[in-house]
């Protein structure tokens, strides 16, 4: 991040849903800058808010959702103050696009995949007839399908997953948005596909100058893409830093136990690490640190006060109260002992 | 796609085949009473020369032999008892004209109704109050659930016995051909039910469509909701029904029994009763042939017509492999 410039800015943003006439409050209060050309992981458990969050900033909340105070600021736009679809067809593409989790049900059936491409063309760059032909061709090179013209008459069944989330990429891509947004973009794929499509996702990036928002509950896969991690639990974000300063030299408990249940960190013959306990119920209103009641060692301001974020470094915020100075110290379990010496050991 | 229609068009050949032994046989299993006018008062020979005159005397396999020479022929033999002597062909000629023109009259009034209705309906379920779903389903049910005969009466008689239908607008009751006038009330009460079934299944076809993953990635993209209703939800909801469309064209042909004897329209409608009634042997053979051919015909445009607008269905591979 050479470049400083906050490209979305979010502040203390609140949604909540309404089910059967009770209120769930999906995004307690969170704050979040992103910056120009930085590729920004946002890491958590289902039903950790990550999804909505990101939705927010498009105007995809389903009808139930709504947000309840705070500000998404975009270009001297305040992203919460638009009601109407029309407002939002200023962001959706044109500004902001998305890759969604599963690309076996993200394309239409019955449209040509080059007829698909060819309408965010159309939209977005102003493109018409051979022009708008020309552009899908290339964008089909450019995410890496072999034969375009042939792929441009063809059908979503007639493809793979991998090549059909590469089409999704290139439809995200022709919109020639400034922020790309990829909810879970591997994680409906095989293995061994998953690796190719972060690869085509990092390249886009750098040929189109995009800023990459990832959503993801694999640390694999933000250990290789990420610039800055943010770790959210319970609609709020816990820890938030530089990808380096996250894995290894967590502060949270939550990261603690995030780390700590990473299989590859796991040591033979032992049982697997897991987090007791399951997340709040967002229903309630969650009182101090909604990780406290699955933290053993927590302490007995966390079940009182929620902590503030404090500062680790400029770079890297936590909001537990073991970084209060006046709480006691506490150690972080074993495997992340074992993660900060091998970042020790990285840096020297 | 040739090779399919050709085989397609083969196995009906043979399912026609089926079915009009199959008939031909049973009705010769009928009472020989039927052929006859004033049977009691007959002598057996007298019986017997008729029968003879008829080719019923002949052995099975022959009479069968004649009946499809006569088909291929495209004679489909004479009436006995309906209108006797009378060119089947003949009788149908004069029928059919008018169970189509009725029908396809209210089959593009169903459509052209509808599908609209259920187009709203779809866009109305993510209004806050639903409203014109909520409208559109009270319709719906109120058709679905009232036994047809109750609405085609109520339709009649509003109509054409109320001060309104009678006096201001001056609608007959009955049908009378050279009457254009006298052609709104059938229609309406042919094309109600249709109205409600197409309007039914397309909002639950757009509803299912407009909830899935490609219409998020689609509004994500940029595209209005507008264009996303048209060319996305409807496109793809529409799909399931062209496939009920050319059946809802050919059944036009049989006429509506209940509808055309309530305002007593010449039709098809109520043909294949009477002629069963009064043991029309031959009548009977003919309508069943023709009926058969129309539903056969149906679901084989209808499959045609899918393959054509879904491309996920393939003619070239084998049924059953997808």
């Amino acid at each position: 991040m050479d470049d400083q410039n906050v490209i979305l800015s979010i502040r203390d943003l609140n949604v909540k849903f309404t089910l059967r006439g009770q209120v769930l409050h999906a995004i307690r209060g969170v704050s979040l800058d992103v910056y120009q050309g930085e590729s920004l992981a946002i890491v958590g458990e289902s039903g950790s808010g990550k999804s909505v969050f990101v939705k927010c900033t498009m105007g995809l909340l389903d009808a139930n959702g709504f947000i309840d105070s705070g500000s998404i600021l975009y270009n001297g736009m305040d992203l919460t103050k638009f009601k109407t679809d029309k407002d939002w067809l200023k962001i959706r593409g044109r500004e902001i696009a998305m890759v969604f989790q599963d690309p076996m049900t993200s394309l239409n059936p019955l449209k040509t995949i080059g007829k698909q491409i060819q309408e965010a063309v159309e939209l977005h760059q102003g493109l018409r007839g051979k022009a708008a032909y020309d552009a899908v061709l290339e964008v089909l090179s450019d995410v890496g399908i072999d034969d375009p013209p042939r792929r441009y008459g063809q059908y979503p069944h007639e493809f793979s997953g991998g090549m059909r989330q590469r089409v999704v990429i290139a439809i995200a891509v022709a919109c020639r948005p400034k922020i790309l947004i990829c909810d879970e973009p591997t994680t409906a794929l095989d293995v061994t596909i998953q690796a190719q499509i972060l690869e085509l996702i990092k390249a886009m990036q750098k040929k189109y100058n995009l800023t990459t928002i990832y959503i993801t509950h694999d640390l694999g896969v933000v250990a290789n893409v990420a610039d800055r991690i943010a770790v959210m639990y319970a609609g709020d974000i816990v820890e938030l830093g530089k990808c380096d300063e996250v894995f290894y030299d967590p502060r949270h408990p939550y990261t603690w136990a995030l780390l700590s249940s990473l299989p590859q960190l796991g040591v033979k013959d032992e049982p697997l690490y897991s987090i007791q306990g399951t997340p709040p119920n967002l229903f309630h209103e969650v009182k101090g640190d909604a990780f406290a009641p699955r933290n053993p060692k927590a302490l007995k301001i966390d079940f009182v006060e929620r902590p503030p974020f404090f500062e680790v470094t400029p770079t890297h915020y936590a909001r537990t109260w073991l970084l209060d100075p006046r709480a006691p110290k506490v150690e972080p379990p074993e495997h992340v002992r074992v993660l900060r010496e091998k970042g020790v050991n990285r840096v020297g | 796609m040739a090779k399919y229609i050709t085989k397609r068009v083969l196995r009906s050949l043979v399912t026609m085949f089926i079915i009009i032994t199959v008939l031909f046989a049973l009705l010769r299993l009928m009472p020989i009473e039927g052929y006859f006018e004033n049977y009691d008062k007959m002598s057996a020979t007298q019986v017997q020369v008729k029968l003879q005159s008829l080719g019923l005397t002949d052995s099975l396999p022959k009479q069968l032999l004649r009946f499809y020479k006569q088909i291929f022929h495209g004679d489909l033999g004479e009436s006995n008892v309906y209108r006797k002597g009378v060119a089947i062909t003949e009788i149908i000629a004069e029928k059919i004209p008018i169970s189509l023109k009725l029908g396809l009259i209210s089959l593009a009034i169903a459509l052209a109704v509808g599908l609209p209705l259920g187009v709203l309906m779809a866009r109305s379920t993510r209004t806050r109050f639903k409203i014109g779903d909520r409208l559109g389903t009270v319709f719906i049910v109120l058709v679905q659930a009232m036994p047809s005969a109750v609405y085609h009466i109520l339709i009649q008689f509003a109509g054409s016995q109320t001060y309104i239908g009678k006096e201001i607008l001056g609608l007959p009751m009955l049908f009378d051909a050279s009457n254009p006038k006298s052609y709104i009330l059938p229609v309406i009460s042919l094309s109600i039910g249709n109205i409600a079934y197409y309007a039914m299944w397309l909002r639950r076809y757009m509803v299912d469509e407009s909830n899935k993953d490609y219409i998020r990635l689609a509004r994500a993209k940029g595209v209005p909701n507008s264009k996303i209703s048209f060319r996305h939800v409807f496109r793809n909801a529409f799909v399931p029904l062209v496939q009920y469309i050319p059946n809802s064209i050919l059944f036009t042909l049989m006429g509506s029994l209940y509808v055309e004897s309530l305002y007593s329209v010449p039709g098809m409608g109520g043909l294949l009763v009477t002629a069963i009634k009064r043991q029309d042997n031959t009548l009977v053979q003919a309508l069943v042939l023709i009926y058969a051919v129309i539903s056969i015909l149906g679901l084989l445009f209808g499959d045609i017509l899918m393959g054509i607008v879904d491309p996920r269905i393939s003619f070239a591979k084998k049924e059953g492999s997808r």
